[in-house]
């Protein structure tokens, strides 16, 4: 019953995923897509809590549709001029992208179903912020470490590019 | 399992498709979240049903959502940059690597 | 002063040498030089000839090795007796006297330097002719004065006649020269040696078959042959006459046609041990001089005349050895070694002085024709007297030179009546063509009187040396008087001094002889009596025989060069047609050859290379297209490549489906933008 139910709630996760990722892709005023892109975001935070990846998901909220999409925006607004034409936002390019995109798509979903896939369909955690915040703080810390340098080295990067010269 | 992968993969084709069709460097950047995004659906589905007992995909995911942060940040201030100094964002006319 | 006797050569080459490179546009030092080197010649010779009285004879020789080989040894040397110092008299003597003439003879010349170095070439040749002390030497000399021959006679080669006179001589001598070069191989294979005195040795040690040794006398007198114009090969002298007058005088007279004189001399030893040999040679000689003297009789060509009477007196001294080597060969004694040698000495002086004067008055009057003369005594007494004193010389008159050695050369063939009637006969007939010579150019009315009036005595350079000559003519005999117990018989001779006592008789009949041939040729010629022409008419066919020396030159043309030119023909088309089509059968298939390789240059390789260079520009201007700059495409083409390679994983039939279809598109694709960049590129520089 509960499978089912998330069976079904997966699928229709999936559908609005996928129909605001083409949405994000194709939409000819780039606002619109940057709010179709905080769909697909909030979509694939919802495939989290269904494969039981609760922090991963407020972390993807969090992040992602707090923080990047507000970035985006602005740098859509700041650029704004462009976004309130109504010019052709994909190049020529669309029909072989197409053709590429199909034969990843295909090829993907032809190794997916020829691999034999292990599956060990085993309990998660219970606690599994705690024991993502325990694995941070001791298995993981060096990388940890280094993904918070990383931020920093992106943040101060971000504002020697950003700033306008001689200020 | 096999949904959630080949969901990852349509995510991922649809990325890809953004990428190289988008003429806007925003919109460019908007498609290699979205590819992220099926990376990480990915990460978390292996986590779940394959391998040892652990979260190390989640631990991966969050790094990744990390990595695109910073990407996402580096990212729009090279686009604001562009925009600068090319009065506009529109990649097509970026042919300067030509040279 | 005999040990430096190898120098006496080199003083005229040395001439040669200065005025061929360094003097040739300083004329009158050119001539100095010659004359200037020959006299030092002349010096040297006279100190060697003294040197040589004072020892007696005694022969000197030195010599240094020049090619050693097991099986023969051949040297460079020198080799002096009583000959040879004889011989170097003669020659630096006459060759003096024709130098200084030449100086008058050939003033204005164009090619005068020339003329002076040909003959010291010449002297020099003759030179080491003369001092060579064996066979191998001797043969190089003798070819070399060939050449100096030649080069002399065609020396006015602008005329035709001359040149081809020049080639005769050269050809006809040739043949001489080859047989006695297969003499000189036949001694240098069977005695092993080439030196005088040991090939004598060996054919007085009885070493040397017979056979051996009449065959190698022959071989070697065939080479006198052709040097001193012996029949039959005695056609190219006469025309040698074509040289200037000088050079007949020193070669063709005195010098060089003495040289085959010498060569039977000097190998004499070799020839009284073959009667055979030596008989052949004194039938040669007498023949020779038989047939030339009555040729002499009918010509009217001055130099032509003195040109057979030349040629009589040699085949006279040839017999003389002849009979000699014969004689000696059977065990007789006989005065003939001394008799040649002797008429050779004095002959030289009176015959050179003939051709001097023949030359004096050709270069008052011009003409060569003796029926184009007359009275020219008048005009030209020193010529006329010198001439005359010659001429009563070769004529054999008391007390005169040639009466002397003439008369030695009867005094030979006292033992052979055939022999001896001849050389009466021969002495009667010269002493009357010389004197019908003389009559007819000096004596008399000018029958041609322009060239009378042009005609004048000649300058002194060539008066000089007829007056000196004629000294010579008269005097030089005397050393031969039979009277004398150490005269030119004790000091030239071969083995043995042989004595001869003086024979009154004989002399008595050699002068009635010449004075009877000169008082016919004055009857018929000076007071004329009889008509020369009536007589020739009388006499007609002998007189036409006569007059075309015995058709000999017609009998070679017919049977020998007639011939050889058809053979010449049929060898040129064999050559032109059978060998020049092979040559150019071959040269055309390699130019086939060339051609193909050609084509396959231009087209094959060409194509090759060219083939390489579009296809770098398609592919450049096809591969240009990828490079355009955008960051999209780019990444396409990226991306398109991983996915490719995701496929060819899964499936390699469709991995070729989707690369022919991504590069398809990609080509479309990127050439549709490409010109559409194009355009923008264009938009974007002009914003900048």
């Amino acid at each position: 019953m509960e499978a089912e139910s998330s069976q079904l709630v997966f699928y229709l996760l999936s559908f609005i995923i996928v129909i605001a990722a083409i949405c994000v892709v194709t939409l000819k005023n780039i606002f619109h897509s940057a709010l179709f892109l905080i769909l697909v975001l909030f979509g694939v935070a919802g495939i989290y809590i269904l494969l039981n990846a609760e922090f991963l998901a407020a972390v993807q909220v969090l992040i992602y549709v707090g923080a990047v999409s507000v970035l985006i925006i602005f740098a859509i607004m700041l650029t704004s001029h462009l976004t309130s034409r109504k010019i052709k936002q994909s190049n020529e390019q669309v029909t072989l992208a197409v053709f590429i995109c199909a034969g990843f798509l295909l090829a993907s979903l032809a190794s997916i179903a020829n691999t034999v896939w292990r599956i060990t369909d085993r309990p998660m955690p219970e606690h599994n912020t705690l024991t993502i915040g325990k694995l941070l703080m001791n298995d993981y810390v060096l990388p940890f470490e280094i993904v918070s340098v990383v931020l920093l080295a992106a943040l101060i990067g971000a504002i020697v590019l950003a700033r306008k010269e001689g200020t | 399992m096999l949904q959630y992968l080949a969901l990852a993969a349509i995510l991922f084709a649809i990325g890809i498709f953004g990428v190289l069709t988008r003429r806007n460097a925003v919109g460019i950047l908007m498609s290699l979240e979205l590819m992220f995004n099926a990376a990480n659906i990915n990460l978390v589905a292996f986590n779940k049903y394959i391998g040892a007992a652990g979260l190390t995909g989640q631990i991966f995911a969050i790094f990744v959502v990390v990595i695109a942060a910073a990407e996402a940040v580096v990212g729009l201030a090279i686009v604001l940059l562009l925009y600068r100094n090319w009065q506009g964002i529109d990649v097509d006319q970026m042919n300067i690597m030509k040279w | 002063m005999l040990e430096n006797t190898y120098l006496i050569p080199f003083y005229p080459l040395l001439a040669f040498v200065a005025i061929l490179f360094f003097t040739r546009w300083k004329e009158r030092l050119s001539s100095y030089i010659s004359i200037g080197m020959v006299l030092i010649a002349l010096v040297h010779s006279l100190f060697v000839l003294a040197a040589m009285l004072s020892r007696h004879g005694l022969p000197m020789e030195k010599a240094i090795p020049f090619i050693t080989h097991p099986s023969l040894h051949l040297e460079l040397g020198m080799y002096i007796d009583p000959l040879t110092a004889v011989m170097l008299m003669i020659v630096t003597i006459v060759s003096s006297c024709v130098q200084i003439y030449s100086i008058g003879y050939m003033h204005g010349d164009p090619r005068y330097s020339r003329y002076f170095s040909y003959l010291s070439l010449f002297t020099f040749s003759m030179l080491g002719l003369v001092i060579a002390n064996n066979f191998f030497m001797l043969f190089i000399f003798w070819e070399l004065v060939g050449l100096t021959s030649y080069l002399l006679i065609g020396f006015w080669f602008e005329k035709k006649s001359a040149a081809d006179a020049g080639k005769k001589a050269f050809i006809t001598t040739r043949i001489g020269d080859l047989g006695f070069i297969i003499g000189i191989l036949i001694l240098a294979a069977y005695a092993g040696t080439l030196n005088y005195q040991q090939v004598f040795e060996k054919v007085a040690s009885g070493v040397l078959a017979p056979g051996i040794i009449t065959l190698a006398g022959i071989f070697i007198f065939c080479g006198a042959v052709g040097k001193s114009a012996q029949f039959p090969l005695h056609v190219w002298l006469p025309d040698a006459m074509e040289g200037p007058t000088p050079v007949s005088a020193l070669i063709h007279a005195a010098t060089m046609v003495a040289a085959g004189v010498y060569l039977v001399a000097r190998a004499m030893s070799l020839f009284v041990g073959s009667a055979e040999a030596s008989t052949a040679i004194a039938v040669i000689g007498v023949i020779t001089s038989l047939m030339a003297a009555t040729i002499a009789l009918v010509q009217n060509d001055i130099k032509r005349i003195l040109a057979y009477s030349t040629v009589s007196q040699l085949g006279y001294m040839i017999m003389a050895l002849g009979l000699y080597g014969a004689d000696t060969a059977l065990g007789h004694h006989s005065p003939g070694f001394v008799a040649g040698t002797f008429h050779l000495m004095t002959h030289a002086f009176f015959k050179a002085l003939l051709f001097l004067g023949a030359g004096s008055v050709i270069h008052a009057v011009h003409t060569n024709d003796i029926q184009d003369m007359g009275g020219l005594s008048k005009k030209m007494k020193i010529t006329a007297t010198t001439f005359f004193i010659a001429s009563l010389s070769i004529a054999g008159i008391f007390p005169l030179s040639g009466f002397w050695s003439k008369d030695e050369i009867v005094a030979t063939t006292a033992g052979h009546p055939v022999f001896m009637f001849l050389a009466l006969t021969i002495a009667f007939m010269t002493a009357f063509y010389m004197f019908r010579l003389c009559f007819l150019a000096f004596t008399g009315k000018p029958r041609v009187q322009e060239k009378y009036d042009h005609a004048h005595e000649s300058p002194n350079t060539m008066t000089w040396p007829l007056m000196f000559l004629a000294f010579l003519s008269i005097g030089a005999g005397w050393v031969g008087l039979p009277w004398l117990s150490h005269g030119f018989s004790s000091f030239v001779y071969h083995e043995q001094i042989h004595h001869s006592e003086p024979s009154y008789i004989l002399m008595l009949a050699s002068t009635v002889v010449a004075l009877s041939g000169i008082g016919l040729a004055y009857m018929i010629y000076y007071k004329q009596r009889f008509s020369a022409d009536a007589l020739a008419e009388k006499f007609k066919p002998l007189h036409t025989l006569l007059y075309n020396k015995y058709y000999i030159d017609e009998f070679y043309n017919i049977v020998i060069i007639q011939p050889l030119l058809k053979f010449t023909d049929f060898l040129w088309w064999f050559d032109a047609h059978i060998i020049d089509g092979l040559v150019n059968f071959v040269g055309w298939l390699i130019i086939k050859w060339a051609d193909i390789k050609q084509w396959f240059d231009q087209y094959i390789v060409d194509g090759a290379v060219n083939g390489m260079g579009y296809a770098c520009m398609a592919g450049a201007r096809l591969f240009r297209y990828l490079q355009n700059g955008s960051l999209q495409f780019y990444t396409l083409i990226v991306i398109g490549s991983a996915v490719g390679l995701i496929i060819y994983r899964v499936t390699s039939r469709g991995f070729i489906y989707y690369l022919l279809g991504a590069s398809i598109m990609v080509l479309i694709r990127s050439i549709i933008r490409t010109s559409g960049m194009e355009k923008a590129s264009t938009e974007t520089n002009v914003q900048d």
